[in-house]
């Protein structure tokens, strides 16, 4: 089984190695087919190991040391338990399924081969952050996927925006991991080891309040990575990378990982549920003021993006009502459809010459049929229609909301439902149906290579099943190792008022969606209204930070630049350069080659060394004397 | 009065102030080598006044390579003044400039 983790884990390695041989060449076809065969390899390799963890056994390998230093030891080590083999799959799936979309939708790019060595460079990010059995290697895989992240949503280094939505995804991980790294921190001054299984042993033992800082420092860390607020504003900016990006890393995997990090560390977490119902609140608020952004966003992408960020919101709110499985199994049905809802807005904009106002489109179910059938399935399975996926996890969050009495998060999650269906359905509506308005913007559409529409089949077909026939095999499974919690709303009376309820809810929301936004038709009235202008400008909190913390620090960095680099630093160091320049420019006349003026100078040296002994032997002698005297002098 | 070590001591002192002068003051090549030789000597005496006054032979011993060194080196300086003196016509300081930095 060993060989199978390690092939997992090295085999996108090894990919992205191959393709950047290629990386300054010109488009090689190889150069994206070998990272995909590798990737399948490890996807089969992932699928192995997934029935040796059904059959109820874990690996666990340790590669070799790492550091070995008096009481620090973290060694390479990887185990392949019930969460990480979930995690696994997830990532082999959707990225199996990005590369080969990729190979159809990069045809025509420069950066072809560049392309396939930063993805898989990523997946090989992600395999260390969800496989590594200490909180050292984690932490590695969750720098290596952020550098792989601002290194793809760069991608297009030649745009302005592209390269700011870059740096601004990396400084906004980089203020949040800060947080993480105090928590790994505070977890080895406590505990003394930062492997998972010697943590999670003593972590019960140690005071409340150390627990709590640990619990709020990984969270601080979780919040970075999966965009919670405030740390929220580079997810919607990343969408400047190329779509497949957007799906599996801002979509399916790496915007997860706090998740994971939240449900791996579990045992952290139960001591604490104060700190757990504080992030359900976070996660609340979260999902229902990214749906709000989402509503009348003009934007295809960023609606999107809205739309996970606001999914990462319900799966925290599982994780800090301690219903991890329900988080994890919320985090695996989301990828499967949200990156089948990217890759299908990649289409759309393939065909559309990259425009991404969808109220320029129109009527595009006709010309792209296949496109067409899979969104609406993503939309349908994120809506949280029976039977599909979506129905299964989104609903189950809210049953953990309202079993453990959380009615207001309940609510706010319910809402926030309603909002997810409508804005789901303005974008369906608005790109599939109604007048075919690219005519009059001169778009001629047309539907994405055939292979590409296979490969997302996969996808689609796991949104539709990934609910219905998982779920009872997921939950004994992964309870194996996460908290076990049933929740099932006591009376069955109240159980199938909320489900037929919620169902309602959604359809309706669909459907006014539908009613609304069929015609595109642009509502004067409420576009200038103080509402719509407030989602619009994403509630002004960019606009916030670049007033309150971009230009601040813009002007005390000139400050810094100008009276202490200049003045301080590089006149300190011009100093000592001038200074022997000077000397040696004064005193090269003392080298005229005259041997009688050198003679001189050796006199005068040796009469100033004579001097200078005297004078010191002196100074000696005085301190001596000094130290008799005065007592405590030191000598 | 008795002639003691510190009369030797002064004695080497003068000596040495007299050479130190003449290393510094003498434009001759040829003088410059008979201040050497004064300053050298103005060492020898005070190590063998030293060397005496402690009784201990390891100054004297010192002296003797001094000499046997100054000779040497007074050997290879005079062959090289002849061979300057063959070339310019001159054995003036303030003439040797070639090694001007």
């Amino acid at each position: 089984m060993e060989t199978y983790l390690y092939i997992a884990l090295f085999a996108p390695l090894v990919g992205s190695l191959f393709a950047g041989l290629f990386g300054a060449r010109p488009k090689t076809i190889i150069a994206g087919l070998v990272p995909t065969g590798l990737l399948f390899a490890s996807l089969v390799s992932s699928t192995i190991l997934l029935t040796h963890v059904l059959a109820g056994n874990t690996v666990h390998v340790e590669l070799m040391t790492w550091m070995e230093t008096g009481d620090l030891y973290i060694p390479f080590g990887f185990v392949v338990d019930q969460v990480s083999v979930t995690m696994m799959m997830v990532v082999t799936i959707v990225s199996t399924v990005v590369h080969v979309y990729s190979i159809g939708y990069m045809d025509h790019d420069k950066g072809f081969n560049r392309f396939f060595s930063y993805l898989s460079a990523f997946v090989f990010s992600m395999m260390v952050l969800v496989m590594s059995d200490n909180f050292a290697g984690l932490f590695i895989g969750w720098e290596g996927v952020g550098l792989c992240s601002w290194l793809l949503i760069g991608f297009w280094y030649h745009k302005e925006s592209a390269t700011w939505a870059a740096n601004e995804a990396f400084i906004m991980n980089r203020i949040a991991d800060l947080g993480m790294l105090i928590g790994i921190f505070l977890i080895y001054w406590n505990t003394g080891s930062l492997q998972y299984d010697q943590v999670f042993a003593a972590v019960a033992g140690l005071e409340i309040s150390t627990v709590v800082w640990i619990g709020i420092f990984l969270f601080i860390g979780a919040m970075g990575k999966s965009a919670q607020f405030p740390l929220h504003t580079w997810l919607a900016d990343a969408m400047e990378g190329p779509t497949p990006v957007s799906a599996l890393i801002h979509a399916a995997t790496m915007v997860t990982a706090g998740v994971y990090l939240v449900v791996r560390a579990n045992p952290i977490y139960d001591i604490i549920p104060e700190v757990g119902t504080v992030i359900a609140s976070l996660g609340a608020f979260v999902a229902m003021f990214a749906a709000s952004m989402a509503l009348v966003n003009r934007d295809m992408k960023r609606i999107i993006a809205y739309s996970t960020l606001s999914q990462l919101g319900y799966m925290f709110v599982a994780a800090g009502l301690g219903a991890y499985w329900v988080a994890l199994f919320h985090l695996m049905a989301h990828a499967f459809f949200k990156a089948l809802l990217f890759l299908g807005a990649g289409n759309v904009m393939h065909a559309m010459s990259d425009e991404l106002d969808p109220f320029k489109m129109g009527g595009l179910s006709k010309k792209m049929k296949g496109t067409f059938i899979m969104m609406t399935v993503a939309s349908v399975a994120l809506a949280g229609i029976y039977p599909l996926a979506g129905f299964f996890s989104k609903d189950m969050i809210l049953e953990v909301a309202f079993v453990e009495h959380h009615y207001i998060l309940y609510t706010v999650l319910l809402l926030t439902a309603g909002l997810t269906a409508f804005y789901s359905f303005r974008l369906i509506a608005l790109i599939f149906h109604g007048e075919e308005r690219y005519k009059l913007f001169g778009f001629d559409p047309h539907e994405a290579y055939k292979y590409m529409l296979w490969f997302m089949a996969p996808l689609a077909v796991l949104a539709v099943i990934a609910g219905m026939m998982f779920k009872g095999t997921y939950y004994d499974m992964v309870t194996q190792l996460l908290p076990a919690g049933e929740y099932h709303v006591h009376s069955a009376f109240t159980y199938w008022v909320m489900t037929i309820g919620t169902q309602i809810f959604v359809g309706l929301a669909i459907v006014y969606a539908y009613r609304k936004y069929e015609n595109a038709k642009i509502d004067k009235k409420v576009e200038s209204g103080f509402f719509y202008q407030l989602l619009f400008n994403q509630y002004y909190i960019p606009q916030f930070y670049e007033e309150f913390f971009v230009k601040p620090y813009r002007d005390l960095s000139m400050i810094f630049w100008k009276h202490i680099d200049l003045k301080v630093v590089d006149a300190t160091v011009d100093m000592i350069g001038n200074t022997f320049y000077k000397t040696g420019k004064e005193t090269h006349v003392m080298q005229n080659g005259n041997l009688s003026t050198m003679l001189r100078w050796m006199v005068a040296g040796l009469v100033f060394l004579l001097v200078s002994a005297i004078v010191f032997a002196k100074a000696n002698d005085i301190f001596a004397y000094m130290v008799t005297i005065v007592p405590g002098l030191g000598a | 009065m008795e002639i003691g070590l510190s009369h030797y001591l002064v004695l080497s002192t003068i000596l040495f102030a007299i050479g130190l002068i003449g290393v510094m003051r003498r434009k001759n090549l040829l003088l410059l080598f008979f201040a050497t030789e004064i300053l050298l000597n103005s060492v020898n005496v005070a190590f063998a006044a030293i060397s005496h006054y402690h009784g201990d032979l390891t100054g004297q011993m010192f002296a003797f390579f001094v000499i046997a060194i100054a000779a040497s080196e007074v050997a290879v300086g005079l062959g090289l003044l002849i061979v300057w003196y063959k070339r310019t016509g001159k054995i003036d300081l303030d003439m040797m400039t070639t090694m001007r930095g």
